[in-house]
């Protein structure tokens, strides 16, 4: 049987902090965060893309970080729910969501925040989506732009409606639309 | 996830050498690869990350269109503004697929050689031709209802699961790559995605080692631009059929389809019937359409979306 | 204490801290990834090795050889535990099948092995050199096929299976005016909870403590000890977050077995989550049915006849889809008749997901109801109030203890404009959108549960409770939190709930929508107890004395609560049982689902445009964690009306799509904002709490008012759910 392949070294500044590993090759960000530095704030829900709890920040932009390895990170910046806040200083974020129930068994919701975050962040760079009427156009923080944008975020719970509301507050916008 | 060892790449050819090693890959993204990897459908033992190539830069070429850098991920080529003003239908086909997340990772070449999501190509219990070449195909007399209405062979009915290649073949990209020896080539996007036949496990036109560094786009050819993606969700759900039509406003037009074949499916014959409408040009696009009971919605459901896609270019 | 007569006036009426919508006191935890789920126990299990699970390739068969040399040889494997290195093991009470299979194979991904390694990708890596040989058997994979020759259910053990009637169904149903008979049918569904089933077992000697994420404390415990054959004081079981079950963690599963005996192989801590891609196959899921219904009613519009028979199949020695039972009790009738047929199929073992029997029940029965309406030249919203019923219609000198439908069907359709409803359908247009409204009934049983509870009083004046109820996203901490708080008369930052631990007071669990009442009256009775306790404590010897404001007063005299404690910690432990009354009354939650959707006039896809509904389900314990109950369930019948269905494989016996990608659940674009709008009651016939259940509630019918609404919006009538395009794709109008 073959040996494993060395492993390599891997910087990452998680949550603002320099973390220096020597990793397996194999090792995903998400696995890095949960199990090297112990950072189980970010889920792992599907291990394949496919539902979005795992989602972090990588350089301000949001992945789904199982489906990277931790060296294709090297030197790269990651915030997780942990580097957001704290159950004693909230980020405005997770304030909303708790203020509008927008969770339940909260498994999905580390994930929810980070992209709520991400969302409202994209929104104001200007970055096109699947709704916008206008392609050319900049997007508006609206209902239908956040309910698109979130939907690589799976909650079987099903809080979207309440998740829809929390963001809605956090952008400092009216929300009362919602067509087919 | 088989034991692989991992370089990052300098330049462009030294990557394409290291790649014609038996069991190489290029990595990009990994959106795709690692997915597979982890079910071990795919079982690479060393990876060339291709990352720091400087690929991600989209310029304007010599003749008017736009040069697009294969590591460009998704959702940079998306929210150019010149591909929103002048191709706005790539621009579309992106944003229709995948998650937010997803498309800030996936990169352009790593969404041209995006494999099927042929459940059976997923299972690694079934046989599937396009894992294990011979060892048959399970999705055929099986669970079909999003697989190949048209091209499909006796040994693979894959759909190819990609919006923005749908895209690319409505605009006549065009591939670019550099091979080991240095040698590059300049590839149509008709000719780079390839029907299964008896080698469904051949799905591009890439030689061993050849590296994707570039797709270009001909120069912008107007018209009202759309792409119309059909899912039983309404989002981060891979199209039953999807429609990327450019018209312009004498009724003319080009249509290509995804989720039909194993390729992006265009017939540029079929065009010539467009100002005659959904109907005319569809009867020629699937005349060759060998649906399953379980997709045979697929024929009407195409001449339904491109009706809808012309009813909105009349309009727009 | 036990709860043999309505209940009379008590603390909870006050209704201070119970009945308002208050944050989630685990909000912060969960909203700062700081709630410590299964998988996630460093500090407990600091050397845990890794546990890889194999499924059988095979959906039934045997294993012929398994060759294990290559893996064992593999870097970092630490050891490999199969059927044959398990030894003899019990099945446990809750559980159809045997969850570690071989070398029989029961059902396709069966768990046979668990790979031990250092790490997790070197346990992953392993599992793939693992070498099967396998023969394949012949099984029953086909539904349809399998009901035609399966037995009736419901007969006595070892008797065959019998219809339940009430007056004569046939003559009634052909000498009835206006019938419909009609069948229905709904697919295989899968949980797909968020959080992969997941465990960490550690062996301390002969005694196992188990991290997981089950629903049900000592279900789970005592059939882990039955399974492993220790006795099951020897057992703990920790899940003190659930990242959503849905039934799916109702029971022991392979993950947990898997890690125990993972980690007495190795001696080492095993830490164990199943890959999402096994999971649809390897645990259970809501079998599939097939329902026909006759409804025999007077021209205007009385029901004079209804027969509702269902099919589903299952395992050997599984049960059937229950999906007859609510028409037992929801609409008024003489003469009536239910059954249901059992099939023996060797898919994977079918059993309880959310509203077990009324999801899949009333997605069938309410589209009935909505069909029969239309016979009969009836709104759907009047034709039900006709029908309404205020007792058991099987037995009419039992009444129900509380029932609000017809409120809840004409509050609703007030505030969702129903009135704007073109009865004729395919006549509203919105752009490329064919428009249609739905409206369905929503019911669910409440049922009772034995429930326990531990509560002490502190020297500070905390109260903490302890209890192995389970918070499956549904509040309970909070609403347990807001129980003691109402009962001690403190403040809710002054209580600390411990949940989900076996070293706890047993109690009703979460399932069945019986958790939030049930547990809360656990926790109201150890209160009760601890009062009396104080009481004691402090000298007052008046009953009357009154909790509030961190004062004990009775009389004239009052004093700190916490006085009571100075001597030290006071803690008082009971439970809630039940005398007859849910014999007596017919104990159930009502409610009425309104929808509007949009069919693409193109492509005969549906979308969500508006929903609401409205409830009587009891007293409301948190209206702010109520809705979400209600809202999550509403989203859950959107999946089961549009998209839901695990596509069965019928030659090779498996669920084809099984993961995320391949079953869709909805996503946030699917759904619109949701209303929910609950009715002032409280049902003292239910329990001190005067609650009942709302977590099923809000998916009960919800899947029928949209596939009416799809009725509504195209004229094209779908009984086989999901609503996908291409079940009316060829009947919406032409197109240009």
């Amino acid at each position: 049987m073959p040996a494993d392949p060395p492993a390599m070294p891997v910087t990452l500044k998680v949550n603002g902090k320099a973390q220096t590993l020597s990793l397996d090759p194999r090792t995903t960000l998400l696995d890095t965060l949960r199990e090297h530095l112990h950072l189980t704030g970010t889920k792992k829900g599907c291990d394949h893309g496919q539902c979005g709890a795992c989602t972090v920040l990588v350089n301000g932009e949001r992945i789904n970080s199982c489906l990277s390895l931790a060296l294709q990170h090297d030197g790269d910046s990651i915030t997780t729910i942990e580097g957001l806040g704290t159950p004693e200083k909230l980020h405005p974020m997770q304030a909303a969501f708790v203020r509008h129930d927008g969770y339940q068994c909260g498994y999905c919701t580390p994930g929810q925040i980070c992209s709520a975050v991400a969302v409202l962040d994209e929104i104001k760079r200007g970055v096109p989506s699947h709704v916008q009427a206008d392609l050319t156009a900049r997007p508006q923080a609206s209902g239908l732009e956040m309910r698109e944008r979130m939907s690589g975020n799976i909650c079987r719970c099903g809080a979207y409606s309440n998740i829809a509301d929390a963001m809605t507050e956090v952008a400092g916008v009216a929300s009362k639309e919602m067509g087919a | 996830m088989k034991p692989f060892t991992y370089e990052r790449a300098k330049d462009a050819v030294s990557a394409a050498r290291a790649a014609t090693k038996p069991g190489a890959k290029f990595l990009a993204g990994g959106t795709n690869l690692l997915d597979l990897m982890k079910i071990e459908v795919e079982t690479p033992t060393h990876l060339i990350d291709v990352q720091d190539l400087k690929l991600d830069r989209i310029e304007k070429t010599k003749d008017g269109g736009l040069r697009i850098g294969a590591f460009v991920t998704n959702t940079a080529l998306s929210a150019d503004e010149r591909v929103r003003r002048d191709y706005g239908v790539l621009s579309r086909a992106i944003v229709a697929g995948a998650s937010g997340q997803l498309r800030n990772k996936a990169t352009t070449a790593g969404n041209l050689l995006q494999r099927t999501r042929c459940p059976y190509f997923y299972d690694t219990n079934m046989a599937c031709n396009k894992r294990r070449p011979g060892s048959g195909c399970s999705a055929i007399g099986g669970y079909s209802r999003q697989l190949a209405v048209v091209g499909s062979s006796d040994h693979c009915i894959a759909t190819n699961p990609s919006d923005m290649n749908v895209a690319m073949r409505v605009l006549d990209a065009v591939v670019e790559t550099v091979n080991p020896d240095g040698r590059t080539r300049a590839i149509p996007i008709a000719d780079f995605h390839r029907l299964p036949g008896d080698t469904p496990h051949i799905e591009t036109a890439l030689q061993p080692g050849e590296l994707i560094t570039a797709v270009t786009l001909p120069r912008p050819v107007g018209g009202t631009h759309i792409y119309e993606k059909v899912r039983d969700r309404a989002s981060y759900a891979f199209a039953l059929v999807s429609v990327a039509a450019i018209v312009q406003k004498d009724g003319s037009g080009r249509v290509a389809v995804g989720g039909v074949a194993h390729k992006p499916w265009r017939v540029e014959a079929a065009e010539a019937a467009m100002p005659q409408g959904a109907k005319a040009v569809t009867a020629t696009l699937l005349a060759d359409a060998r649906p399953t009971k379980d997709n045979e919605y697929k024929v009407p459901l195409v001449e339904r979306t491109l009706a809808a896609a012309i009813s909105q270019a009349r309009t727009a | 204490m036990k709860f043999t007569e309505p209940a009379g006036t008590n603390p909870i009426d006050r209704m201070t801290v119970v009945g308002r919508p208050q944050d989630r006191i685990d909000g912060p935890r969960k909203t700062t990834g700081t709630a410590p789920y299964a998988y996630e126990r460093h500090a407990e299990a600091p050397d845990a090795a890794y546990g890889w699970i194999i499924g059988a390739a095979i959906a039934k068969g045997r294993i012929r050889s398994m060759n294990l040399d290559d893996a064992r040889g593999a870097p970092g494997v630490l050891g490999i535990v199969t059927a044959a290195e398990a030894g003899k093991l019990n099945k446990g009470n809750f559980n159809t099948v045997k969850l570690l299979g071989g070398p029989e194979i029961d059902h396709y991904h069966q768990a046979i092995a668990i790979v031990v390694a250092e790490t997790f990708e070197q346990a992953r890596a392993a599992a793939g050199l693992v070498q099967i040989d396998y023969e394949r058997a012949k099984g029953q994979f086909d539904l349809d096929e399998a009901l035609k020759t399966a037995p009736l259910t419901g007969g006595e053990e070892g008797k065959p299976g019998k219809e339940d009637r009430t007056g004569s169904f046939e003559s009634a149903f052909s000498a009835a005016p206006v019938q419909l008979d009609a069948t229905y049918t709904t697919p295989d569904h899968s949980h797909a909870m968020m959080e992969p089933f997941a465990s960490i077992a550690i062996w301390k000697g002969d005694e196992l403590t188990v991290w997981t994420s089950n629903q049900m404390i000592a279900w789970g415990r005592g059939d882990l000890a039955k399974t492993l054959g220790m006795p099951k004081e020897k057992v703990r079981l920790v899940s003190p977050y659930v990242g959503g079950g849905f039934g799916g963690k109702l029971f022991l599963r392979a993950d947990a077995v898997m890690a125990a005996l993972g980690a007495k192989a190795v001696g080492r801590p095993v830490k164990v989550a199943m890959q999402r891609p096994l999971m649809a196959n390897n645990s259970t899921h809501r079998p599939a049915t097939s329902q026909r219904i006759r409804i025999g009613a007077t021209k205007d519009g009385a029901i004079q006849a209804i027969a509702h028979e269902s099919g589903s199949g299952d395992q050997p020695g599984g049960g059937p889809e229950t999906a007859v039972n609510q028409t037992k009790l929801l609409y008024a009738g003489p003469n009536r008749l239910t059954s249901m047929r059992l099939a023996v199929l060797n898919l994977p073992e079918g059993n309880a997901m959310r509203a077990p029997g009324e999801a899949p029940g009333m997605m069938a029965l309410e589209i009935a109801m909505d069909e029969m309406a239309e016979k009969l030249g009836m709104d759907p919203v009047a034709f039900r109030v006709k029908n309404d019923t205020q007792v058991d219609p099987e037995k009419p000198d039992r009444q129900f203890s509380q029932r609000q439908l017809v409120r809840c069907l004409e509050e609703g359709a007030q505030r969702f404009g129903w009135n704007q409803r073109n009865a004729k359908p395919a006549q509203t247009r919105d752009g490329r959108w064919l428009v249609g409204m739905g409206v369905a009934a929503a019911f669910r049983n409440h049922m009772n549960m034995k429930s326990g509870a531990r509560v002490t009083l502190n020297k500070d004046g905390r109260v903490v409770v302890e209890t192995d109820m389970t918070d499956i996203g549904t509040g309970s901490y909070t609403i347990i939190a807001q129980t003691a708080a109402e009962m001690m008369g403190v403040p809710m930052s002054a209580v600390d709930v411990r949940l989900g631990d076996s070293d706890y007071p047993v109690s009703a669990g979460s399932g069945g929508q019986f958790g939030a009442a049930n547990a809360t009256a656990g926790v109201y009775a150890a209160c009760v107890k601890l009062r009396e306790a104080v009481a004691q404590r402090l000298g007052f010897n008046s009953a009357e004395l009154n909790f509030a404001d961190g004062q004990v007063t009775g009389g004239n005299r009052s004093v700190a609560l916490r006085d009571a404690a100075s001597a030290g910690p006071l803690t008082a432990e009971d439970r809630i049982e039940f005398g007859t009354l849910d014999k007596t009354y017919q104990l159930s939650t009502f409610g009425a689902h309104f929808v509007e959707v949009g069919v693409d006039a193109y492509t005969g896809v549906t979308r969500l445009r508006r929903m609401l509904a409205v409830c009587a389900a009891g007293r409301i314990l948190n209206p702010k964690a109520a809705r979400s109950q209600m809202i999550g369930a509403m989203t859950m019948g959107v999946g089961s009306a549009l998209m839901e269905e695990l596509a069965v494989d019928k030659r090779f016996g498996f669920f084809v799509n099984h993961d995320l990608a391949g079953y869709e659940v909805p996503v946030h674009a699917d759904i619109p904002h949701q209303e929910v709008v609950f009715l002032e009651e409280a049902d003292d016939k239910a329990n001190p709490m005067k609650a009942k259940g709302v977590g099923e509630l809000g998916l009960c019918g919800v899947g029928a008012a949209v596939a009416n609404a799809v009725y509504n919006a195209t004229g094209v009538r779908i009984r086989d759910y999901p609503l996908t395009l291409e079940k009316h794709l060829d009947r919406l109008p032409t197109i240009a």
